[in-house]
């Protein structure tokens, strides 16, 4: 038995929960926002294969697998498939340090938010890749697209982040989650509401949802990045975009609305209520709201969440560094 | 002071802008809770189905079988999808004794009477070009064509939507010469 360190052992125990986790919520998430984007249309969305249309989204992965993978003429081979591939491995690296409850972490590190903001950047370089190698005008414009938009909500991201840390003290996710309450006033939301927005409203750019969808932009660029790729390629990219979802939800429901804390029910539970309700909004602003053009996107990240982030951050900063006086 | 006025007259818009994207939300709320209005087709039918049009029919006359029709081919000429063909019935050939008092009409210099029955003998309708657009309704001079309220009509070939309207109103009398080839589905699927 000592042949295996126990750390290992917990890793590689925590990997395949994630990677089970992951499969399970695309395909939970494909037939929710399915079923969502059916109702706001006043339409009942899948309902033929099973009870409610459970079973579609099962269905359609099948499908996707199936499918035979093509390349274009004059794509990179070796690029063009490593970008599903490159977009898909890091996520999963991004819910090891996920604290669901109380000690329950694959992976308790001291810098996990470091880890998850620094592998969700190589998030950007998958979409470059993809867009590049497909040899496709539409691919490199959404690629084009997709890097400067990530690029830039990164940054008031990081900074709102920050902020909470700040005021907590660590970069570890569960201690973060351990300096809040049980009940909502405890949350640090309450004292980050600005911090709160801005990460939200930067996480539906780091995730390319719409209403900043530009790199995909169906309407304008086909698919934009994965326009080229058929299968499972496209099928890693649809997992990534909702993996990251869950990991962006999950990384704000520990910051800022008291992690596993809550009343009554146990830790877990309320961790998952908590990720599937913002997950739930970010449905909903899908089909809500349209579209922001490039100029737009843009001028709301650099005039408005940029600035905010630093007062922000900077206001918290003060009132830490006078409550370490006081 | 100018400037000052300009930055809060910003902040309140985009507070503003912010409160308009909770509105906005809320009306994607209220639709999502209402009731849905598609109707699940094969399992449910719609309960106004009498205001919905099915394809052409020959109006009965007073005669079971007998359409109103007079094979003048006002439709056919009005008809814009040039789905309707109208075939007129052959004069029939006379017998001995017609043709003796035809001779003698004649000899009188009296107009001879055509005695060609009016109603067509075939009246081929492709339902596969069919706008459903009631032109031909609107021509005809005697009001002998009309919508069926058969919208549910399905069938496995293009040759299923080609009808012989004159075979489908005798089908429909029960009349004699019935051939259910002629029309398959037609005046099937309603209710």
């Amino acid at each position: 038995m000592n042949a295996i360190p126990a750390e290992l052992l917990h890793i590689v125990i925590g990997l395949v929960a994630v990677a089970a986790s992951v499969g399970l919520i695309g395909l939970v998430m494909v037939w929710v926002e399915r079923k969502v984007a059916g109702h706001i249309q006043r339409r009942p969305g899948p309902f033929e294969v099973g009870p409610s249309g459970v079973l579609q989204p099962l269905c359609d992965a099948l499908k996707l697998v199936g499918k035979q993978l093509f390349m274009p003429l004059g794509a990179d081979p070796i690029l063009f498939w490593l970008a599903p591939v490159l977009a898909f491995l890091p996520v999963l690296l991004l819910f090891l340090p996920l604290p669901v409850g109380d000690g329950l972490q694959a992976l308790d590190v001291n810098l996990g938010l470091l880890l998850i903001l620094a592998f969700s950047g190589l998030a950007v370089l998958s979409v470059l890749l993809a867009g590049w190698a497909s040899n496709n005008k539409y691919g490199l414009l959404g690629a084009a697209r997709g890097v400067a938009q990530s690029v830039a909500y990164e940054i008031p991201l990081l900074l709102s982040v920050l902020s909470v840390s700040f005021v907590a003290g660590s970069l570890n996710l569960a201690t973060v989650v351990e300096g809040q309450g049980t009940w909502p006033w405890n949350w640090n939301i309450m004292t980050q509401p600005l911090a709160f927005l801005i990460y939200f409203v930067s996480a539906f750019g780091e995730t390319n949802r719409a209403p900043f969808d530009l790199p995909e932009a169906e309407s304008e660029l086909t698919a934009g990045f994965h326009t080229e790729y058929s299968g499972m390629g496209f099928g890693l990219f649809f997992l990534a975009e909702y993996a990251n979802m869950v990991v962006v939800c999950a990384v704000a429901t520990a910051l800022f609305l008291g992690g596993w804390h809550g009343p009554v029910l146990p830790g877990p539970v309320w961790f998952v209520l908590k990720v599937s309700s913002l997950m739930l909004l970010m449905v909903f602003a899908r089909w809500t709201f349209p579209r922001v053009r490039f100029d737009q996107l843009l001028n709301i990240n650099w005039k408005w969440l940029l600035p905010l982030a630093v007062a922000n951050l900077l206001l918290t900063a003060f009132f830490v560094k006078l409550a370490q006086f006081a | 002071m100018t400037v000052v006025k300009v930055m809060m007259k910003e902040a309140l818009q985009t507070v503003s802008d912010l409160w308009s994207l909770m509105v906005g939300l809320n009306v994607t709320k209220r639709y999502f809770l209402e009731p849905q209005i598609t109707v699940r087709y094969p399992w449910k039918e719609v309960h106004n189905l009498a205001t919905f049009k099915g394809h052409l029919e020959l109006v009965s006359s007073k005669t079971p079988g007998k359409g109103k029709c007079i094979s003048c081919g006002m439709c056919a000429m009005a008809c814009p999808s040039n789905c309707l063909t109208v075939v007129k019935r052959k004069a029939p050939k006379p017998t001995p004794e017609e043709e003796q008092a035809l001779a003698e009409a004649k000899a009188k210099g009296e107009k001879p009477k055509d005695k060609t029955p009016k109603d067509p003998e075939k009246f081929l309708y492709d339902y596969t070009l069919c706008s459903l657009c009631g032109t031909c309704m609107e021509n005809c001079p005697v009001g002998a064509l009309d919508f069926t309220g058969s919208a549910y009509l399905a069938g496995y070939t293009r040759e299923d939507f080609h009808f012989d309207l004159v075979q489908v109103l005798k089908n429909q009398a029960g009349l004699e010469g019935v051939d259910e080839t002629a029309a398959p589905g037609a005046g099937q699927s309603e209710g």
